[in-house]
Formats: structure tokens, C-alpha cells, sequence
């Protein structure tokens, strides 16, 4: 793949969801580029990310250390396992900058994380800035954006 | 049944000198009682100043359960009033924070207040002639907080009458405060970056005691900061230790170094970790910081400045700071079993920008919601909040180095490990409870 059609962009999309609600993590950190990075914001709209706070803003190292935790047998928030579980709505392709090799898809979702009698709903809208490296697409900016990301959350464990 | 009302004594057994019993966090009249009494004598902090710069400017939060308002007024002093109209109760501002312009004025009769709360003006005012108005509670505005103090920008507030003032009360700790300002070249912090809020299903003082609890940090955060180190092994040599790294990876630091940190106490139930070195004291250094601190301070006041390298200082009854990264958490109770806690971030101001960018990367991986260290830590203070209802044994142990000669409300340095900071918690946390259980509550 060289130029992927707008179905192969929603696709992608579509699949990074389903390796989350099937823990399939190593496959789901292999769809990140090298200096690809995970940022949840902490405001709404917000356009810095370094002098102004996020809830979650990591590169592959720290998402690599996410992922290695929860099979950590001593990562005892996780005895038992938190589940997930995500509904989107058709992946909308905003940008296609062939020339720039750049990607850019939006995706409205709701999200599931339960564990014990525990189930917390969070609504969110996904971005994903996507390129293609050696035939593959990959993700350079995963961005989500909860409706009401200023709110006292408790524990987020997965990923959305 | 009332257990716990009206009766100091059962109030005072509940902590002996090395064990505190289980209905400190999940009985509900004794929480109701916290709100009541200990959270009314106490000062307990607010906000910043800085959040508040111009005349009306105001602020919104609680103290205990008590919704407030900071509000920095006309002559540009700090006021906290009670957020509601003392007309119908209605709560005056419902925005987090905001210009009220001149005055407040509340949205359902426009009754009118200047930002000191004093009442201003009321529609249709004669219709209150000859009631007796002036009289009435109503009469005297929005009720303001009488103990406020405003140390170095942090402002504090006490709802009682009883109970020591500002000075007396923090006394040497307040040097905490002091380290954390004297760290900007001017002198000056401001609120920066936004907050962190987190809620947590479990008791305010579960918190508290684990900021200064040093035997957890290489228990429970192996899973995140262990995981972290294993990760970066695999590193290509030679690769920048990333700053992350460097924030997670003192949580696993061994006994000995915990040990040798030092836990220092102060009467009133405050104290810090890291006398001596700490978590922090091995970051690598921002550049530009310290030239620009030695043009401020002279190049030894400025290493006495960074060579001071507190871990957690905890203000009782509700705060802890973080000096050497300028950041603080507030433990907010709402309820036995739930707290909210707020991680605020500070700018060094005139400090470069790269300190206040480690503040936020600290505060989100330790403090977020989504942080591993914060998931490691709320399974064990929701554990225990089960865990406590085994009828079997009542009593929650906190005796870790204790001597029985050991006095009550003195300053003195000791082992990193000790539990002593958490007996003096609860030493303060029994006098606040009962000094206006007596009768002499104003």
C-alpha cells in the first residue's frame, strides 16, 4: 500500500479497536510508528500539549511499559483484569495528504471499562493521524478527546 | 444509634498511641463529625492567589463540605466567603472560576453583593421597611470565612473560632512553603497547566497517611515503576534516560534508601519525607535554571535553595506539597468511603519552561486518573475500605519504630521509615476532633 483508499484509512481504524477489546496489546502497539504517541486531553479543544496538563499523553516507551504492566503477575489492579469494549461510528476521513504521506480520521465512540461489578461509560471522539510506512499504515497522533474530560474520573486502566 | 455525638470520650478511644481504630474512615457519623469539627478548626487550604489576579475575580471550592468562594476584592485582599445567597440559599456562582465584575449578584432575585460579601442592593428595597430586616441574617451579605490567611500566595481559611491562628498552627513547616517559593528567581509561583481531579472510593486519610508512608513505594509500584526499569534495560545503550524514566523510576528505590531520606515531624500533625535527599533529588538538571538562580540569590543561597529536596510535606489536615517539582494534592472528603483529589501544578515564574513541562509530565504519570502509580495506589486504599469491615480485628496498626516515650506535638527528625508521622496525624487529628466537642465552639 502506497496510497491507502478512504475504506483501508476506516479499516484501520476500525481493527486498532477491536486488538484493544480483545487485549490483543503487542499487535495494538506494532500499529503505532516508532515516534508515534497516545494524547488524551485534559481540555476541551486543546492545542498544547507540553505547558498545559493532559490525562494521558505517551510515546511507545511509556505505552510499552502500560502494556508490560498488565501482565505484570504483581500488577495487582489488574487481579482481576479490567475489560473494554468500544462502539464507533464510522471512521470520517478529514484529511488525505498524499503528498505529506498524512491521514487524518475522526471517529465519534462510546467506551466501556468494566472490572468487578464496575462499569463506567465514557464518551469520546477519536483522532487518528495516520501514515503509511513500508506499505503499512501506522499511527502517528492518537488523539481522544472525552466529552467531558475536566470530570473526577476514577481509574482508567485500558486504553481508549 | 448515635455513637459518636456527644460523646468525647468514645471520639478519643478511637486512636490509641500506636493503632487507630477502623471507624475513623468507615463510620459515617464519625466522617460527619470530621466535617464538623476538625475541618472547621483547622486552617485548611483554599487556593492560590494566583488563580484570583484581578479585582473580582473569584474562586469556587469546598472546605470539608462547606461549598466557598475565593474572591480577591476591590482593594485587592483575599476574601472567602459561604457560596450561597443569604436570601433563599441559592448558590451565587456555579463556574468554577470567574470575574464577578464590581459585585455578585445572584441570578434568581437579583440581590446585589460587594466581593467582601456585604449586601449592596436589593430590587424593590422598601419592601423590606419596617420588618426588622436589618436584624436578619439576611441583612449581612454573604456570610464571609473570618480566618483567612494568604502565606506567600497559598491562602488558607479556619470556619471556627477555636483553635490556634495561622502562625502558631504551621509554625516551622510553613519552611516547606518557603522552599517551594524561594524556587522561582523572583520568588513567585502561579497556578499553571490545569488540575488533575481523581476520585477515589475510600477514606481522605488513607491518602494522607500514604504520602509519608515509605514501605509501599518498591511493594505496590513494582508493577508500574518496576515495569518501567525493565523496559528501559532494553533500551539501545547509550539512549537518553527520557524524563520519564527519571520520574518513575525512584518509586522502587530500595529500604535503605527510604531509611536514609529522614522523615521530619512538626507539632499540629504536619511532617515531611526527605530530610536528607529524596524521589526527587536526582532529576537531571533544566538548563538555564541555575544561572538564572544564582543572578537571583547568589550562587550559595541558590544551592541551599535546590539542595533542599522534601519529598511530601503534609499539611494537616488535607494537603501535602511537593517543593522540588512544584506541585500539591488536595485530599477532598465527601463522604467516609469517597475523596476527590486535586493535583495542582505551579509555574516557577521566570524559571524556564521546561520545570513547569516536568511538573505536568510528574503529575500526569502519578496523578492522573490514567496513571499506573495512582491505579497501584487506589487498589490498596480500596482494599483496606474492605478490608476494615472484618469485625475480627477493629484496629488499623500504624506502630512502625514507635517508642513509648515518644511526645506528642514536638519537632524532631528521624528514620525514613518510621510511622510516626501517621501517629502525629492522628494525635492532631483527636485534638481537632473534640476541642469544640466541649461546649466552647463558637
Amino acid at each position: 500500500m502506497s496510497l491507502p483508499t478512504d475504506q483501508q484509512l476506516i479499516d484501520f481504524v476500525i481493527r486498532e479497536a477491536r486488538l484493544l477489546d480483545q487485549h490483543r496489546f503487542d499487535e495494538w502497539l506494532d500499529l503505532f510508528a516508532e515516534d508515534g504517541i497516545y494524547w488524551m486531553p485534559l481540555e476541551w479543544g486543546q492545542t498544547d500539549a507540553r505547558l498545559t496538563a493532559s490525562l494521558m499523553r505517551e510515546d511507545k516507551l511509556l505505552l510499552t511499559i502500560r502494556v508490560e504492566r498488565l501482565k505484570g503477575n504483581r500488577t495487582f489492579s489488574q487481579k482481576p483484569k479490567s475489560r473494554c469494549h468500544h462502539v464507533l461510528q464510522t471512521p470520517q476521513v478529514d484529511k488525505r495528504d498524499e503528498a505529506a504521506n498524512e491521514y487524518v480520521t475522526w471517529t465519534p465512540m462510546h467506551y466501556v471499562e468494566t472490572r468487578y461489578d464496575d462499569q463506567q461509560l465514557y464518551a469520546a471522539w477519536a483522532t487518528h493521524t495516520l501514515t503509511v510506512i513500508d506499505g503499512k499504515l501506522k499511527i502517528r497522533l492518537k488523539r481522544v478527546d472525552l466529552v467531558n474530560s475536566e470530570a473526577a474520573f476514577g481509574n482508567i486502566q485500558l486504553f481508549m | 444509634m448515635s455513637r459518636y455525638r456527644d460523646n468525647v470520650e468514645a471520639v478519643r478511644n478511637l486512636v490509641r498511641p500506636a493503632e487507630v481504630h477502623r471507624d475513623v474512615y468507615i463510620d459515617e457519623e464519625v466522617f460527619q463529625l470530621e466535617m464538623e469539627h476538625l475541618y472547621a478548626s483547622t486552617w485548611v487550604y483554599v487556593g492560590h492567589d494566583s488563580q484570583i489576579p484581578n479585582p473580582g475575580d473569584y474562586y469556587g471550592t469546598t472546605i470539608g463540605l462547606q461549598p466557598v468562594l475565593m474572591v480577591r476584592h476591590t482593594d485587592m485582599t483575599v476574601h472567602v466567603l459561604y457560596n450561597r445567597c443569604p436570601h433563599k440559599g441559592t448558590r451565587i456562582t456555579t463556574e468554577t472560576c470567574g470575574n464577578a465584575g464590581k459585585f455578585f449578584r445572584c441570578p434568581y432575585h437579583a440581590w446585589s453583593f460587594k466581593t467582601d460579601g456585604s449586601l449592596l442592593a436589593i430590587p424593590l428595597r422598601k419592601g423590606y421597611e419596617n420588618t426588622g430586616f436589618e436584624e436578619s441574617h439576611a441583612a449581612r451579605g454573604m456570610a464571609p470565612v473570618r480566618h483567612v490567611h494568604n502565606y506567600r500566595g497559598f491562602v488558607f481559611a479556619k470556619l471556627k473560632d477555636v483553635g490556634p491562628g495561622f502562625e502558631e498552627f504551621f509554625g516551622e513547616s510553613l519552611s516547606s512553603f518557603d522552599n517551594m517559593v524561594d524556587r522561582s528567581p523572583v520568588g513567585k509561583l502561579e497556578v499553571a497547566g490545569g488540575v488533575l481531579r481523581y476520585m477515589h472510593n475510600c477514606n481522605w486519610k488513607m491518602l494522607v497517611e500514604n504520602q509519608t508512608d515509605t514501605c509501599h513505594p518498591m511493594v505496590a509500584h513494582e508493577s508500574s515503576a518496576g515495569t518501567a526499569i525493565d523496559v528501559w534495560k532494553k533500551a539501545p545503550p547509550g539512549t537518553k534516560k527520557p524524563m520519564a524514566v527519571e520520574i518513575y523510576a525512584p518509586f522502587v528505590s530500595p529500604y535503605e534508601f527510604f531509611e536514609q531520606m529522614g522523615i521530619r515531624i512538626w507539632p499540629n500533625g504536619h511532617g515531611h519525607t526527605g530530610v536528607h535527599h529524596s524521589i526527587h533529588s536526582d532529576y537531571s538538571a533544566i538548563p538555564g535554571y541555575f544561572d538564572k538562580m544564582i543572578a537571583a540569590y547568589g550562587e550559595e543561597r541558590a544551592k541551599q535553595i535546590l539542595g533542599e529536596n522534601r519529598h511530601n510535606t503534609c499539611y494537616f489536615p488535607n494537603l501535602m506539597i511537593k517543593g522540588p517539582i512544584q506541585l500539591i494534592r488536595l485530599f477532598k472528603p465527601l463522604a467516609a468511603n469517597k475523596t476527590l483529589v486535586e493535583s495542582w501544578t505551579f509555574r516557577l515564574v521566570d524559571a524556564p519552561d521546561m520545570l513547569l513541562e516536568r511538573t505536568l509530565m510528574y503529575n500526569r504519570l502519578i496523578n492522573a486518573p490514567t496513571s499506573v502509580v495512582g491505579h497501584d495506589d487506589v487498589e490498596m486504599y480500596e482494599r483496606a475500605q474492605e478490608g476494615l469491615h472484618v469485625d475480627a480485628n477493629q484496629w488499623v496498626n500504624v506502630q512502625r519504630l514507635y517508642r513509648s516515650e515518644e511526645k506528642p506535638d514536638i519537632t524532631a527528625e528521624t528514620n525514613g521509615t518510621t510511622e510516626w508521622q501517621m501517629r502525629n496525624q492522628f494525635h492532631a487529628w483527636v485534638k481537632y476532633m473534640t476541642l469544640s466537642m466541649d461546649g466552647q465552639a463558637a
